[in-house]
């Protein structure tokens, strides 16, 4: 088969099918990641002692284990104790977890950097405890945390392309479907890095705009080390 | 109980697949290293070609997925160029190599380029030439400032390669979906093969921590940026 | 015990961190519209004093009334008892992420819930009383020390405190930044406000307290008005204190 036709008639409508699931699974996962990220890492920074351990602790799992094996437990394992995801469903939520799980280690880092003093002051004024963690403690933290989040951002999106593994159609799926089918493997493999590399770059594009419109003068960036 | 007599009677062949992803790990940071310290070297003292070539390579390894950097090599590279005969074992350790490069190059960067100025003003005065200072100045303080970045890159690693199941290749995953195809047991085994790889997980961080504090020079911080 | 006069009542406050004790039984009362300051070496426990006033830190022993109502032991109240005490710190601890204005009606919003109007209108006013009206919209990193300090006092005063405890205000700031603090104190003083001070500024000492308690190993050691510290023979220590402290102005 001609390669041009092959690219538009056959490659490229299947690839973006597949790149439909792939934004609608990281649609889905990113906001939810972001709210469990923060509520962790407040939890673990400032609830009890019960609340910090469990926060410790999911962390704890979820970092050292694969992601795939993950998605492997929450779709294969499950159901055999009676809780039966869809195979999108399964996905987005071992990507809750684990976007959430590696967010709330960043926003934590960014908590802990924020001067003694912003809380003393808050709380002399008559804040409570979580009105200071809100209102001043956490709009200077998740500043901080914008590179390490960002950083994650772009983790998720690549490793949605496990969501495959357990039979969800997305972008790399199509890919390899077609592949099969036409024995045309580094090209259709190329083409879906292709997308990829796009996603990603407009992606880092986007976070570095976001950041120089939410910068305060004199507020420090966060560690750069997830930059590295 | 079931599940423990499942284990023990698998165990040796959990053990090979044990084997294997600790192979996969150690090939990529071997791998990695190798190329990752020199392409670095490259980026902060080389020419501006090279700097745009090394630039390029980082940016397609880290920033395709895993998944589909072994799909490309397994069914289409490799192939292409006569290296079809390659086992799954290689061409994933190949491939997590050139990925941990990417990732390494830029810790290294990083460090290289937090070492003092002064370091190789000094040197320099010293009349040595910009390779013996690189060599005997700049890179042990390189390297042990980029230490704690490796500590960051491990969990990375292990959790790729579980992905190198989509290649067949036997690592623990691999063989932890087939004794659960087999006994039809499912959520003890993969908790225990969590169990595994949390073990691994940490234990190997344990023991980058040990390193770094084996090398470490009193009083020279190891903050990296 | 509920002098109408009587803002501020402090009765035997022990602290000790660790097992060193840093205040051994500390009381005074404070009327309205006094300016009470506080002398004595560096760790004898002032800082810790006032801190233990709003319970910021939670004394040992001792309790402390604000008009009347108990202070200590009161849960979930503190909150609606530190806003009547303002506090103005070393550190200033502006809210980096906001501007002057959004730092001075933050809590304006959020702990008295006026309305955004309101609040503005209020924040302004207090930054105009302490010379900071023009810098409403830079952010902490922009301004001097000595500004920063200023809209930390238009911060505090915003609430309409009872009384403000001010912790050192202007030993982090070099010498001519600290002249335009304490010229706002020394005002804010003078117009009636109700003032714990800690300091080493013995000339502003002398200007507007109404009483000096020096502090010496966890208590107070002397007190006295001014005019007794400088012409009574009593208070050896407080003379001695502050000679010291002359004699190395002096010499640098």
């Amino acid at each position: 088969m001609d390669l041009a036709v092959f690219t538009f008639d056959v490659l490229l409508p299947a690839l973006m099918k597949g790149l439909i699931v792939t934004l609608q699974l990281i649609a889905c996962s990113a906001p939810f990641g972001f709210a469990l990220g923060i509520l962790v890492a407040t939890g673990r920074q400032y609830g009890g002692r019960l609340i910090s351990w469990l926060c410790k602790t999911f962390v704890f799992l979820i970092k050292g284990t694969p992601l795939l094996l993950l998605l492997f437990i929450l779709y294969f394992g499950l159901p055999g104790v009676g809780i039966t995801f869809t195979a999108f469903t399964a996905s987005v939520v071992g990507f809750i977890l684990c976007n959430g799980a590696y967010n709330a280690e960043y926003i934590r880092g960014a908590l802990i950097s924020i001067k003694d003093g912003q809380m003393i002051a808050a709380r002399s004024l008559g804040m409570s405890r979580w009105q200071a963690i809100r209102h001043v403690i956490l709009p200077q933290a998740l500043r901080r945390a914008i590179p390490g989040l960002s950083n994650e951002f772009i983790y998720l999106i690549k490793y949605s392309s496990l969501a495959y593994m357990i039979t969800v159609i997305e972008l790399s799926g199509a890919g390899k479907l077609v592949a099969t089918e036409y024995f045309l493997y580094t090209e259709s493999f190329a083409a879906v890095g292709i997308v990829y590399l796009v996603l990603v770059t407009i992606t880092t594009v986007a976070v570095n705009i976001l950041e120089k419109r939410l910068a305060v003068p004199g507020m420090a960036r966060g560690t750069t080390a997830a930059q590295l | 109980m079931e599940v423990l007599s499942i284990l023990i009677d698998w165990f040796p062949y959990v053990l090979t697949g044990v084997g294997a992803t600790i192979g996969l790990v150690l090939s990529a940071l071997a791998l990695g290293f190798a190329f990752g310290l020199p392409m670095a070297l490259g980026q902060v003292y080389g020419s501006r070609p090279m700097r745009s070539i090394i630039g390029v390579y980082v940016w397609f390894f880290r920033g395709l997925p895993i998944l589909i950097l072994l799909f490309l090599f397994w069914f289409g590279i490799f192939p292409a160029i006569g290296l079809g005969s390659l086992s799954a074992f290689v061409v994933g350790a190949i491939v997590l190599g050139l990925r941990g490069a990417a990732y390494q190059s830029q810790i290294f960067r990083g460090a290289i380029q937090s070492v003092n100025e002064g370091q190789m003003i000094a040197a320099r005065s010293l009349g040595m030439s910009r390779l013996t200072a690189i060599r005997s100045v700049i890179l042990p303080q390189a390297i042990r400032i980029a230490l704690p970045g490796w500590s960051n890159e491990y969990p990375n690693i292990l959790t790729d390669s579980a992905v190198c199941y989509a290649i067949g290749v036997a690592e623990l995953l691999t063989i932890t979906s087939r004794i659960v195809t087999q006994t039809h047991v499912t959520m003890p085994i993969y908790l225990a093969t969590a169990g595994i790889f949390i073990i691994l997980n940490y234990g190997g961080l344990r023991v980058l921590h040990g390193l770094e504090k084996r090398v470490a020079i009193p009083g020279f911080g190891s903050g990296a940026v | 015990m509920n002098d109408n006069d009587c803002v501020l009542r402090v009765e035997e406050i022990h602290k000790s961190f660790g097992d060193k004790e840093v205040l051994r039984g500390v009381s005074f009362d404070v009327r309205r519209g006094e300016t009470k300051v506080f002398i004595g070496p560096s760790g004898t426990g002032k800082s810790t004093l006032l801190r233990c006033i709003n319970q910021l830190t939670l004394p040992d022993q001792g309790r402390v009334w604000l008009d009347g109502e108990e202070v200590t032991n009161s849960g979930a109240r503190i909150n609606h008892f530190r806003q009547k005490i303002g506090m103005v710190f070393q550190n200033f601890f502006l809210f980096d992420h906001l501007t002057a204005v959004k730092n001075v009606e933050l809590a304006l919003l959020k702990v008295r819930g006026m309305s955004k109007a309101e609040a503005r209108e209020k924040a302004l006013t207090e930054l105009r009383q302490v010379g900071m009206e023009d810098w409403a919209d830079h952010y902490p990193a922009e301004i001097s020390g000595g500004q920063a300090q200023r809209v930390s006092i238009a911060r505090a005063l915003a609430m309409d405190p009872d009384v403000i405890l001010f912790d050192e205000p202007t030993s982090a700031l070099d010498p001519e930044l600290t002249r335009e603090v304490l010229e706002v104190m020394k005002r804010l003083a003078r117009e009636g406000m109700t003032m714990l001070v800690v300091t080493h500024e013995m000339g502003f000492a002398c200007s507007v307290a109404n009483e000096i308690l020096f502090m010496e190993n966890g208590v107070v050691a002397e007190r006295g008005t001014p005019d007794m510290l400088m012409h009574d023979p009593q208070f050896t220590r407080t003379k001695d204190f502050i000679g010291r402290f002359e004699t190395y102005r002096q010499g640098d």
